[in-house]
């Protein structure tokens, strides 16, 4: 017996999905899953994560509910993904934050707002947050860069740290042998894996909603979502560098490359997160994990947050509207970075890790 | 869709060009080709919704013969070998030039069921010996049915479900109507110009199985769901078709007695009979458990065990072998003594003991390997252990308590290379025709081969859709 109902639960649909084996050509849950006989804690949180929630196995297999064998491996995996994100969170004491994400992140966001927007009330005269401010350095009137860059700066490192440390108990957990590093031909293989969305394809054909017709476009506004955050993250990257190395300071022209990025990404953080929320309000129920609710639509709002207040920015950052804007677009990205090690963020990385793993055993499979 | 003005004969009820009676592989096959040639198609399935497609949605696998390898098929499997391998199993009861008829569709069939939306892979793990020749379906049987229905309803055939089929209007040998339990629409009786009639075998009407087995077949285990009864073919063998196939004959597997009475499906098997000895509620041997090799041994042992005093046996095995075959659903029974174990079974203790430590003495040398048919053999014994023979001696000892597991029935009504029920005075119908389970006797007169359900569920559905859709056209 595991520690929780759910692991339990798991367990027993993987004994009864390991005598079938019907699914095994859908995703790599099932190949994961023969290469076992027994599930440990650790096993049945990484096949938790290898899944990407697709639908495929649920309207294929014979055994789902109403059957009285009630096979459904996606929601059981769904509730004991978020699960192990609270288990494995660092530090422990902040794991309690997945209970009630939604509310939390919220919270946290509306606080981080307020704060930027007071902030820059208190200390900004009030004809300099709402003047008009062109030219280099522009931004830097309502808030000093330096200060900025701290600010940002630590919130990001600690977020990589808590995330760093979150994974590592979760490696450890699902390594064997206990401690084994990943290689670098696995690596690579997660990183094709995770950056094509390999497993989010209902076995080929599109993931499934409100029936038995694929009809789900979650990998493209996932990929929407995903390359429009990391163009945004590049963006930003591209800045720090211009303004370090070249002494250039925001804002940039529109022709240049940080604002191209930061466009881009901005769109793609706009319209992906719309797209995910309106796959999410159509999902089958039957596959979801209600309870996590609150988590996945708080992560698609901050992410959607982030985008509009940063497309609002750039398009009217040469009006009296940009230092409210600034306020709010630092806010939404400040929010977003301290509670990356502790919403729907960490999916991400766990789901990366569990694919490294898979990758990995399948090259020392016999 | 609903059938068009042009197939309203009399402006005031319905009429369809083909009525196709039954909801799994055949039946839809049937459907979509009845369609696609042109068609108004209703398919009324018995089972609700998710109950749908009968042993459809328990299969994962087709034999089809091919002349080369393909992306999933490891190599070539001609017309004639599939021919052979066909009368081996059935020991020559078939009809050859049905049979040879099938075998030559099945080559087309491998590339129009995926035109229907079914997808491939290659076959499952566990399973290596029949990738040359079997093809698998992309997440099972369910899958494949799931895409059969997508594309059925995009052309436009009908589907109703819970719809049952009371009585069938037959006359002269040409279907008139089917009467319906639920209306469907205001109307409780369904007229079309043709019948195809793919609605299964009888294997889940135990009364049925009681008229050729006794209560025997109280103790049988329906690996399908409860709504195989075989009420189509009881009402076309009444009205005057032509039957075929010995009644007692079937598809029967060993499945784990503790599986529930219906729809089990592949799970509450066992594959572990090889690896030790199979034992009666006396604790006796009874058939030589090493005979020949998955998967031809495979289907041998539900017969073997529905033969045995309440259709009980026991796979007994020990501590050594429990990686060699799948995991299972149900976990061993286990004992740290032989008399242990078979205390925990409700078996005699002297007894077992004696059958194991007289087939351990029985045991030959040998170099044990499960794949071939190895030199591993027992001697002095009867019934002897001719492969895979090896001790049991590590503890713990261990056990699956097995029971029939009835797939299909081989019962069912003659029909003719179209699929065109003959009937009892050997003329053919003018519109009626089967596929699937319920005309597998034509091809199938005992034994199986694995994928051959659906072999005969995908050809024969597809010719009767056509025929029955020309008949209605003309």
């Amino acid at each position: 017996m595991h520690g929780t109902r759910i692991l339990d639960e798991a367990d027993r649909l993987m004994t009864v999905c390991n005598s079938c084996r019907y699914c095994e050509g859908l995703c790599a849950v099932f190949p994961a899953m023969e290469m076992r006989r027994a599930f440990s804690d650790g096993d049945l949180n990484y096949l938790a994560n290898l899944c990407h929630s697709c639908g495929a196995c649920y309207v294929d297999c014979q055994f789902s509910p109403p059957h009285e064998f009630n096979v459904n491996v996606p929601k059981t995996l769904a509730v004991a993904r978020a699960e192990s994100y609270a288990a494995y969170a660092w530090p422990q004491a902040l794991s309690g934050a997945f209970a009630r994400n939604g509310l939390v992140i919220s919270l946290i966001a509306a606080l981080s707002m307020a704060a930027f927007i007071f902030g820059f009330a208190a200390l900004n005269d009030r004809s300099v947050l709402f003047g008009v401010h062109t030219g280099p350095g522009a931004f830097y009137r309502l808030m000093p860069h330096n200060a900025m860059a701290a600010l940002f700066s630590v919130a990001f490192l600690y977020a990589i740290l808590a995330l760093v440390m979150s994974v590592r108990a979760f490696w450890r957990d699902i390594g064997t042998p206990i401690g084994g590093r990943a290689d670098g031909g696995s690596i690579v293989q997660a990183i094709r894996d995770a950056g094509e969305l390999r497993y989010l394809h209902g076995g080929g054909v599109g993931c499934y909603n409100e029936d038995d017709k694929p009809t789900d476009r979650r990998k493209l506004y996932h990929h929407l979502t995903f390359y429009g955050f990391l163009l945004c993250f590049a963006a930003t990257s591209v800045a720090t560098l211009y303004h370090y190395l070249l002494g250039r300071e925001a804002p940039y022209p529109w022709w240049d490359l940080p604002v191209v990025l930061g466009a881009l990404g901005g769109i793609g953080l706009i319209v992906g997160p719309i797209g995910l929320f309106v796959a999410k309000l159509r999902g089958a129920p039957e596959l979801l994990d209600e309870q996590r609710y609150g988590m996945d639509v708080g992560f698609i709002a901050m992410l959607f947050l982030t985008g509009l207040t940063g497309m609002l920015l750039l398009i009217l950052r040469e009006t009296a509207a940009m230092g409210p804007l600034l306020a709010l677009h630092l806010g939404a990205v400040f929010a977003l970075f301290i509670t990356i090690p502790y919403g729907k963020f960490v999916h991400g990385i766990y789901r990366f890790a569990a694919l490294v793993r898979y990758a990995q055993e399948r090259r020392t499979a016999p | 869709m609903s059938p068009t003005s042009s197939h309203r004969a009399d402006g005031m009820s319905s009429k369809y060009d083909v009525l196709v009676i039954g909801g799994g592989n055949a039946a839809l096959c049937a459907a979509i080709a009845a369609r696609r040639g042109g068609a108004s198609v209703l398919v009324l399935e018995g089972a609700p919704k998710f109950y749908r497609g009968g042993n459809t949605r328990h299969t994962r696998n087709m034999r089809c013969a091919h002349d080369a390898a393909t992306e999933i098929l490891t190599g070539p499997y001609t017309e004639e070998e599939f021919w052979e391998d066909l009368l081996r199993v059935t020991g020559g009861q078939t009809d050859e030039v049905l049979a040879r008829h099938m075998i030559r569709e099945s080559k087309d069939i491998l590339n129009w069921i995926v035109e229907q939306g079914v997808r491939w892979q290659p076959s499952l793990g566990g399973t290596l010996s029949l990738g040359r020749t079997n093809s698998f379906f992309l997440g099972g049987g369910r899958a494949m049915l799931n895409a059969l229905y997508l594309t059925a309803e995009r052309l436009g055939v009908d589907v109703e479900y819970d719809a049952e089929v009371i009585d069938l209007v037959i006359e002269d040998g040409m279907f008139l109507a089917a009467r319906l339990k639920r209306p469907i629409k205001g109307e409780t009786e369904i007229r079309a110009t043709s019948l195809v009639a793919a609605a299964g075998g009888f294997e889940a009407n135990i009364e049925w199985l009681k008229q050729y087995w006794g209560d025997a077949a109280d103790n049988f285990l329906i690996r399908g769901t409860p709504y195989n009864r075989g009420s189509i073919l009881k009402m076309l063998l009444d009205k005057g078709v032509q039957e075929v196939g010995d009644p007692t004959q079937c598809h029967a597997v060993a499945i784990d007695a503790r599986a529930p009475k219906f729809d089990g499906g592949i799970i509450t098997r066992h594959d572990s009979v090889v690896f030790g000895i199979v034992v009666n509620k006396h604790a006796q041997r009874f058939y030589d458990e090493g005979e020949d090799i998955w998967p031809k041994r495979y289907a041998i042992w539900g017969r073997l065990v529905a033969a045995q005093p309440d259709q009980i046996a026991y796979i007994i095995f020990d501590s050594t072998v429990v990686t060699s075959f799948m995991p299972t659903l149900f976990p061993p029974i286990a004992g740290q003594t032989v008399a242990e174990l078979a205390g925990k079974l409700e078996l005699d203790p002297a007894a077992l003991e004696k059958t194991v430590t007289e087939f351990n003495a029985a045991v030959r040398p040998g170099t044990f390997d499960h794949t071939i048919l190895d030199d591993c053999r027992t001697e002095g014994i009867t019934p002897p252990k001719t492969h895979w023979a090896r001790r049991i001696e590590t503890p713990p000892y261990l056990a699956y308590p097995v029971r029939p597991g009835i797939t299909f029935t081989y019962l069912g009504t003659r029909v003719t290379r179209e699929a065109r029920m003959l009937m009892a005075d050997g003329k053919p119908s003018a519109n009626m025709f089967a596929a699937g389970e319920i005309m597998a006797g034509n091809v199938l007169g005992k034994g199986y081969a694995a994928g051959m359900g659906m072999t005969i569920g995908s050809v024969f559905g597809r010719i009767a859709g056509r025929e029955a859709a020309r008949h209605a056209k003309n």
